[in-house]
């Protein structure tokens, strides 16, 4: 996508909360939900469907109130320690999944997701079970904000967090472990011939994939104020499979164009009807249908013409 | 005699009863272009597998520089400076010609260079020459799936040829590139292979190919050596004109 195009969405993004208050959370959960389809669609590259990546949305949520409520009360410090508790439990879930394959790989991560959400669930005592865990608002650089100053807050650090780390993720991917990420999808007995140890390049690319959806579910618990199991359940992952496929894998721009797609169209299809889920899924269907490269596609497309 | 570079000693490998190496011993000297001829199903890519790790065998062992390689991964063996270049090219089919050449350059770099961009100018200049060499400088910018069979294993060469190996093992080169080009391949191919230092093992079918260019040729058949010598004294022996060479 060229630059100026980029550009020109990231600052109507800005402006529209100005024009359309309500947007505001719209907007930031559709940026938190586009991280974590970042993390699906770095892994979509070698091949890999993950439907569990709402565990890691989860643990860095969690992490978040969790840490709020030790006493952790400043809103950088959290989301950098909560991302690192979601790039750490990617780590130890990546060090075996990433030994398998297709279906084998997208049905374990869904189990051990499953097991995340179950722990989240029942253990009441230290979760607060279903019921969840509050995530106070926390203070900004030592300034203490109230909740509508803070969201605000809150919105435009992640618009400036999607196109600083955006621009990190692209970088990544046109680097030889991106590169060798994408030839796992092709072949893996060349890269062995290589010297490139493929479980490696797996590895990281998971970790760096559970560490944006962990940015992605902190940034959730913030805006939302509150930690659920449903974070971590398996329909949120399929969710977050549905937003990489239909913002397309071509490009880094994908995972935030289908997420903020599809946010959208939920918050227009409620005010309609109450079957909402008929209109969000029609569209569904004709996009995939018409646009197999997603709707990041279109813009590709359209700059691959203009060259 | 120079060292050997590569020794196998004593390799047993059977599959289902039958025997694709029955108590071999081979060695590859330093600057060798040692060619292995033999019928279709002799064993002779079986030995290749072994040499790069890709199958254990049930006895017997690989030492490279004299050191035992027989349990290593083919990614250890790779690093250790020997490359492949398979009879089915094994490419990155989704990528570009010039991205599956400059990975192949970056796999010998550093760390650090993992995290910084795979297309540099050096990089591309690098691959360039190298494609160049077989000919398919003007195919850089296309996906390597589109390229015709020939072109695609003349790519598979040059990958090999980018990890600047030491030794390289080549499963028939020609096979797939045409008449025409077949010729001026291996001219290139040896240009490169004596510019660069690198010591060669090759299984070929065209004798034509093997008598030019190999300095010693190995006869494999049913999982033996039958005959070893320059090529020569080799295709001069009955038995092999007989059984592999076709010719009575």
């Amino acid at each position: 996508m060229p630059t100026i195009l980029a550009a020109a969405a990231v600052l109507m993004l800005a402006v529209l909360p100005v024009a359309a208050p309500w947007l505001q959370f719209v907007l930031t959960l559709a940026i938190a939900k586009g991280f974590a389809a970042l993390g699906v669609a770095v892994l979509l590259r070698a091949g890999l469907i993950s439907i569990g990546h709402a565990m890691f949305f989860a643990a860095s949520a969690y992490g978040v109130a969790f840490l709020a409520r030790a006493g952790v009360n400043d809103l950088g410090l959290l989301l950098i320690l909560s991302v690192l508790a979601g790039a750490l439990v990617g780590a130890v879930a990546g060090s075996f999944l990433v030994r398998y394959r297709a279906i084998f790989f997208a049905m374990l991560n869904l189990a051990v997701s499953m097991v995340f959400y179950a722990l989240c669930a029942k253990l009441y005592g230290i979760t607060g079970g279903t019921d969840g865990m509050p995530v106070p608002v926390p203070t900004v650089f030592g300034v203490v904000l109230g909740e509508p100053a803070f969201k605000s807050v809150l919105f435009y650090l992640s618009l400036g967090l999607m196109v600083f780390v955006g621009v990190a993720v692209q970088r990544y991917l046109n680097s030889p472990l991106g590169h060798a990420l994408s030839a796992v999808h092709t072949n893996e007995i060349r890269l062995e011939y290589l010297g490139i140890p493929v479980w490696a390049v797996l590895l990281i690319a998971y970790v760096i994939s559970a560490a944006l959806a962990g940015l992605g579910g902190a940034i959730a618990g913030f805006a939302i104020g509150r930690v659920v199991p449903d974070f971590a359940f398996w329909t949120a992952s399929g969710h977050l499979v549905l937003i990489a496929v239909l913002g397309g894998i071509g490009g880094v721009p994908g995972a935030f164009i289908g997420a903020l797609f599809l946010e959208l169209l939920h918050s227009a299809a409620v005010t309609v009807t109450d079957s909402w889920n008929l209109i969000v899924g029609m569209t569904l269907i004709i996009v995939i249908m018409f646009m197999p490269q997603g709707v990041y596609g279109l813009f590709a497309r359209k700059e691959a013409s203009s060259l | 005699m120079t060292r050997p570079i590569l020794e196998a000693k004593g390799l047993h490998v059977a599959f289902n009863g039958v025997k694709a190496a029955d108590d071999v011993c081979i060695a590859i000297h330093d600057g060798e272009f040692l060619a292995i001829i033999g019928p279709n199903g002799s064993g002779k890519t079986t030995l290749l597998n072994i040499c790069t790790g890709y199958i254990r065998p049930r006895s017997g062992s690989v030492l490279l520089d004299g050191h035992d390689i027989t349990r290593l991964s083919p990614r250890a063996i790779a690093r250790r400076g020997v490359a492949r270049a398979f009879q089915i090219p094994q490419l990155f089919s989704a990528q570009r010609v010039i991205d599956n050449m400059m990975l192949a350059l970056a796999a010998t770099d550093g760390l650090w260079s993992a995290v910084r961009p795979l297309e540099t100018a050096a990089r591309r200049d690098e691959a360039m020459a190298l494609l160049e060499l077989v000919g398919l400088a003007g195919d850089a910018d296309r996906i390597s799936s589109t390229l015709p069979e020939g072109h695609r294993k003349l790519l598979d060469i040059a990958v090999a040829l980018a990890l600047k190996p030491r030794l390289l093992l080549l499963d028939e080169p020609t096979s797939g590139v045409s008449a025409i080009e077949r010729f001026p391949l291996m001219e290139a191919l040896m240009s490169a292979l004596r510019q660069r230092r690198i010591t060669a093992l090759f299984v070929e079918h065209d004798m034509d190919v093997v008598a030019r260019y190999a300095s010693r040729v190995l006869v494999w058949n049913a999982g033996n050596i039958m005959a070893e010598g320059r090529p020569d004294e080799v295709f001069s022996n009955a038995q092999v004109r007989q059984r592999v060479v076709g010719v009575a």
